[in-house]
């Protein structure tokens, strides 16, 4: 019987997959309490780092043509097409499912990037338009991308709940850290190697397997991160952080998974410009 | 000094070194100013002010000796019954008016007067360069201290820029020393305002005394933003040369009102030395009956009625 | 020759100001419980024009109590139609007694008449006649089908704009089927008690708008007031900060419009004349008391000088003095303290070595005044450069290319506003684009529109007021 090759789980930051500058790691069990994996154990300069690379390519991001930043995203969605069968291991590793629904959860991730590479060009065009100012001026308003957004997955189901937070950001245009819930950091470091081969720029995604409780405060409290996801926080952590958040005026929500393009709005800023028409 | 030496390529490249005109921004500068509450002792002097501007113009193909000979009996007492009104600015009248106004003038009381004739083909200005070059010496000839030419605005808006520069530069030499120059932009065939401020400037740098708005015979004729344009640039033009160059708007003013907007502009754009009628001009007729009424209501406390006035 | 324009007051007689006033809870005027009275004066003669109550808590309670009521009773089961049919009748008796109200402005909060006369109150009316017809169209606001409101909502207002500011928070509130409790600013009370009058000569059913003045502790007592549903607050970045803490743990929502230190980007290439005309009406306008006004000059430096002479020129025109005479562009100061800290951030300019100038002016000897001032010589580093004075004072910085005009002007914690000026189509959208800022004006500046959204982004606030965007912060949609 061949010896198998075992994956090492390990961060995703700036398009490179280091392991914590803490050197790190934490036991992953499986529904059966069989050893699965070490991952790695984010800390606050892990966090640090991943937030000085998001920063680094919000411009180039942001500014790449909403067709283009469709396209990529729907490439995320053919990638993981081609490793359904990873993604489905793990999630029944992870939650302990029959295959069938781990089959059922990857297609739904799948279908979610899909809808939402599809937003990339149209939330502008639904949700801007022109207003019909008194005076000779042209007026529109316009959603942009917020910047820098980080993101805590919550542990409904260990694949769809990190797309259903991802996709969103990234569709309107912002680059992001998403700290993977606890117990499901297989799914969110495979997600990460499909999207490091999809198109994605490096440090448009960076993806923290760890203790969200202890990464929170330092999100809370960090003045270069835009807007925060707590969906993944138990309510004192998300209290505490968005208390933190106050000092900067990160926005700061959580949300039902739900498909909405109100998720990507959550996390883009209405832009009105004035200009007078005259000869 | 500007460097225009009246060849087309000189002309262009300073003009475009002009700053562009908002329309939006220029027109609702001159509505604020528009909001100016002039009352009382203001009101007065501004009248007053106001009277002393206007060249009392009769334009009309109708134009007899009489009616001539009437506006310049008014012009050198605006009301019978009132010395303390002062003449106007001027008088101004078609080319064969031109002597019997001066002559009238003359022995009316009013030698301080100028008499003003418009010329090279007034209103139109489509005649041959010799044409309005005759023009113009027989108004100096039959006593005309002021000539208010029209620009070639077909020229102008074609791009033969050097054309309209070379004919103000002619009218100019023939004017010399004995009568002044104001030139006619008829604002309303330029248009725009990055138009107008151009043709400021090039009316300036060709040697223009006063830059005028219109004829009279085009619509829209001096708004205020037009105005405001021109102050603009007679200001900023002596800033460049330390040339103060006059400011004549004609048309469309026909009220006490319109007349204060326009030395509210005056004041609060090309500055307080341009508040005298060597700088500044009226174009109008109409005008002055309505300053005289609402003299007479400051003064008396009651409003004037027409036949109070002189209907001329 | 010299045109002095004489003395053009707007006469008073109009307004009859009361010597005391009580709180406007559930549709009538009610004397507070156990709170104190407090003066509000004219800054521009430091006058005292009345007494307005200090709300207690008990005084807010009682007003969330008569919002709470006044929502489950009749507000809310109101159509929209009916609704909007109230918000039409504010809006036409507030322009039938429009100079009553632009004169009383004027008097409590120091701005210019022509300012109240032609911006606050005509921009007032007309955010009660926008919103009145969204009533009965918000399943047409882009939130899904059946968007709810609220219920109760808090309203802290500033005193720059006081009525302006009432009516962008309570139009779009009872437009959306919310009742209000709402706190006007200490020092610039009066019109909105004078609004409660508006309210009932509307009809407008009782406790739908409840109006309790007071200082920060009312504001406060309003926000922590567990009856609340939803807080819409406009003032200090500082305050809203405070704001945004204080409602972590319930579920409130809340909306911000805070500071701001907007940059005014002047190219080589800008009409000139009317990029000085809106440098003035950037700053000066209302005093500088606007959060999103063109404080920083950005100015290209090969442009500088001639810019700096004709800004010179054109506020040595701007005539400062008493806010009731028709003829006046600059005002007196809200406050003394505002003064004071208009002073102290403008000592900071001259210790740091920047450069002051102000045109000459005679300033009044009573009332709180400030010459409209500019500093040249400033760096980014430079508190002047940095903090918002919300005064009459404009920084003036240069930049050498687009790229760096941008880099600075988004160099701030702030992102309410910004202005661009330039003649190049292609420049104004690059730099309308790059520019982190919710309002961005080309070309113009300081315009403000009942369609148009208006908010910041980054530290500047939360959320947009008008428009159809405006609407969001009053409603919950479906997702």
């Amino acid at each position: 019987m061949r010896i198998d090759v075992k994956k090492t789980y390990k961060l995703f930051i700036g398009g490179q997959f280091p392991r914590s500058e803490s050197g790190r790691s934490y036991e992953l069990f499986d529904s059966k309490g069989n050893f699965l994996a070490n991952p790695a154990l984010a800390s606050r300069k892990d966090l640090r780092d991943a937030v000085v690379a998001a920063r680094n390519i919000s411009d180039k991001w942001s500014s790449a043509t909403a067709f283009n930043r469709s396209q990529i995203l729907y490439r995320v969605a053919e990638v993981m097409e081609g490793r359904k069968d990873q993604f489905i291991a793990e999630i029944i590793a992870q939650e302990g499912v029959t295959k069938a629904q781990a089959l059922k959860q990857v297609n739904e991730a799948i279908d979610l990037w899909v809808w939402y590479a599809g937003w990339c060009d149209k939330i502008a065009s639904v949700y801007g338009g022109t207003n019909p100012v008194s005076g000779s001026f042209y007026n529109f308003t316009t959603p942009e991308n917020l910047g820098v957004v980080a993101s805590f997955i919550s542990d409904q189901s260990s694949l769809t709940s990190i797309v259903h937070a991802v996709a969103p950001i990234l569709a309107g245009g912002n680059t992001l850290v998403a700290v993977a819930h606890e117990d499901y950091p297989l799914s969110a470091i495979t997600l990460s190697e499909v999207i490091a081969t999809s198109d994605v720029p490096g440090g448009v995604v960076n993806i923290l397997t760890g203790k969200a409780k202890e990464i929170a405060p330092w999100v809370g409290s960090h003045m270069d991160i835009d807007g925060v996801d707590g969906s993944g926080l138990d309510s004192t952590t998300y209290d505490a952080l968005r208390k933190d958040g106050a000092d900067n005026l990160k926005r700061i929500n959580r949300f039902d998974e739900v498909k909405s393009p109100q998720r990507i709005l959550a996390y883009m800023e209405h832009k009105t410009v004035w200009h007078p028409i005259g000869i | 000094m500007l460097a225009i030496d009246g060849t087309e390529t000189s002309i262009k490249s300073f003009l475009r070194t002009l700053s562009p005109v908002d329309q939006v921004g220029a027109e609702s500068r001159a509505a604020m100013l528009g909001t100016r509450s002039i009352k009382t002792t203001s009101k007065l002097w501004a009248i007053d002010t106001a009277i002393s501007m206007i060249d009392l113009t009769t334009l009309e193909g109708a134009d007899t000796p009489g009616k001539v000979k009437a506006i310049c009996t008014k012009a050198v007492r605006p009301d019978p019954l009132d010395a303390t009104v002062p003449h106007v600015g001027a008088v101004c009248v078609y080319n064969d008016m031109v002597r019997i106004a001066r002559e009238h003038l003359d022995n009316n009381g009013g030698k301080s007067i100028p008499v003003a004739a418009v010329s090279t083909a007034f209103p139109s200005g489509r005649a041959s360069l010799e044409v309005k070059k005759r023009d113009t010496e027989d108004a100096i000839a039959n006593g005309a201290t002021e000539i208010d030419m029209v620009i070639d605005r077909g020229a102008f808006l074609s791009g033969n820029l050097a054309k309209v520069f070379a004919e103000i530069v002619c009218i100019k030499e023939i004017c010399g020393e004995r009568a002044h120059l104001k030139v006619i932009l008829e604002t309303g065939e330029l248009v725009t305002y990055d138009n107008v401020r151009k043709a400021s400037f090039l009316a300036m740098a060709a040697g223009a005394d006063f830059i005028k708005t219109s004829t009279g015979k085009v619509t829209p004729a001096a708004t205020t933003p037009v105005v405001l344009v021109m102050l603009e640039a007679v200001r900023d033009y002596f800033q460049l040369t330390g040339k103060r160059i006059g400011v004549k708007p004609a048309g469309g003013i026909r009220t006490t009102k319109d007349a204060i907007k326009q030395l509210v502009l005056v004041n609060e754009t090309a500055g307080p030395e341009w508040l005298n009628p060597e700088l500044f001009r009226i174009g109008a007729s109409a005008l002055l009956n309505d300053l005289l009424m609402q003299r007479m209501k400051m003064h008396h406390g009651q409003y004037s009625g027409r036949n109070y006035v002189t209907l001329d | 020759m010299k045109f002095e324009y004489a003395p053009a007051p707007e006469s008073t007689a109009i307004v009859d100001i009361q010597s005391d006033y009580n709180l406007f809870i559930d549709g009538k005027f009610v004397p507070s419980k156990g709170g104190k009275r407090f003066a509000t004066m004219n800054p521009a003669n430091e006058q005292v024009l009345a007494k307005v109550t200090q709300g207690t808590a008990a005084d807010v309670d009682r007003a969330v109590k008569a919002a709470t009521n006044a929502y489950k009773k009749t507000w809310s089961k109101l159509p929209g139609a009916d609704r909007g049919k109230y918000l039409f009748r504010i809006a036409r008796i507030l322009q039938e007694r429009a100079r009553e109200f632009a004169v009383l402005e004027s008097m409590d909060n120091g701005k210019p008449i022509r300012e109240t006369r032609d911006t606050d109150i005509p921009l007032a009316a007309a955010h009660f006649f926008y919103h009145a017809g969204w009533a009965d169209k918000l399943e047409h606001a882009g939130l899904g089908a059946n968007p709810k409101a609220h219920g109760v909502v808090g309203q802290i207002i500033p005193w720059n704009f006081p009525l302006l500011m009432l009516a962008w928070k309570i139009a779009p509130a009872l437009a959306t089927g919310n009742t209000v409790v709402l706190k006007p600013a200490e020092t610039t009370p009066l019109t909105a008690l004078l609004f409660a009058e508006v309210c009932q000569q509307a009809e407008l059913p009782n406790g739908v708008v409840n109006i309790v003045t007071g200082d920060g502790a009312t504001g406060s007592a309003l926000v922590n007031h567990p009856g609340i549903q939803k807080i819409a607050f406009t003032g200090s970045t500082e305050v809203g900060k405070l704001i945004a803490r204080s409602v972590v743990g319930t579920k409130k929502a809340l909306t911000l419009e805070l500071g701001g230190k907007g940059a005014n980007i002047v190219f080589e290439d800008a009409p000139i004349d009317e990029t000085v005309e809106g440098i003035i009406n950037g700053i000066y306008f209302n005093q500088g008391h606007v959060c999103c006004a063109g404080s920083r000059l950005l100015v290209q430096e090969n442009i500088k000088d001639e810019l700096i002479e004709k800004l010179k020129r054109r506020m040595s025109m701007i005539r400062v003095g008493d806010p009731l005479d028709k003829n006046t562009d600059l005002g007196a100061i809200n406050s003394k303290a505002q003064l004071t800290k208009i002073q102290e951030l403008a000592q900071s300019g001259d210790t740091e070595g920047a450069e002051r100038w102000s045109p000459e002016c005679q300033l009044p000897e009573k009332g709180f005044w400030f010459p409209p001032t500019f500093f040249t010589g400033v760096s980014q580093s430079h508190r002047i450069a940095r903090e918002e004075i919300f005064g009459p004072v404009l920084s003036v910085i240069t930049f050498r290319t687009p790229s760096e005009a941008i880099e600075k002007a988004n160099n701030t914690p702030y992102g309410l506003s910004a202005g661009i000026w330039t003649d190049k189509g292609s420049r104004i959208l690059w730099s309308a684009q790059q520019l982190k800022a919710g309002v961005i004006w080309a070309n113009t500046f300081n315009k403000f529109d009942p369609a148009s959204p208006f908010g910041g982004y980054k530290e500047s606030g939360w959320g947009r007021e008008g428009g159809r965007h405006g609407l969001a912060a009053y409603l919950k949609g479906d997702m």
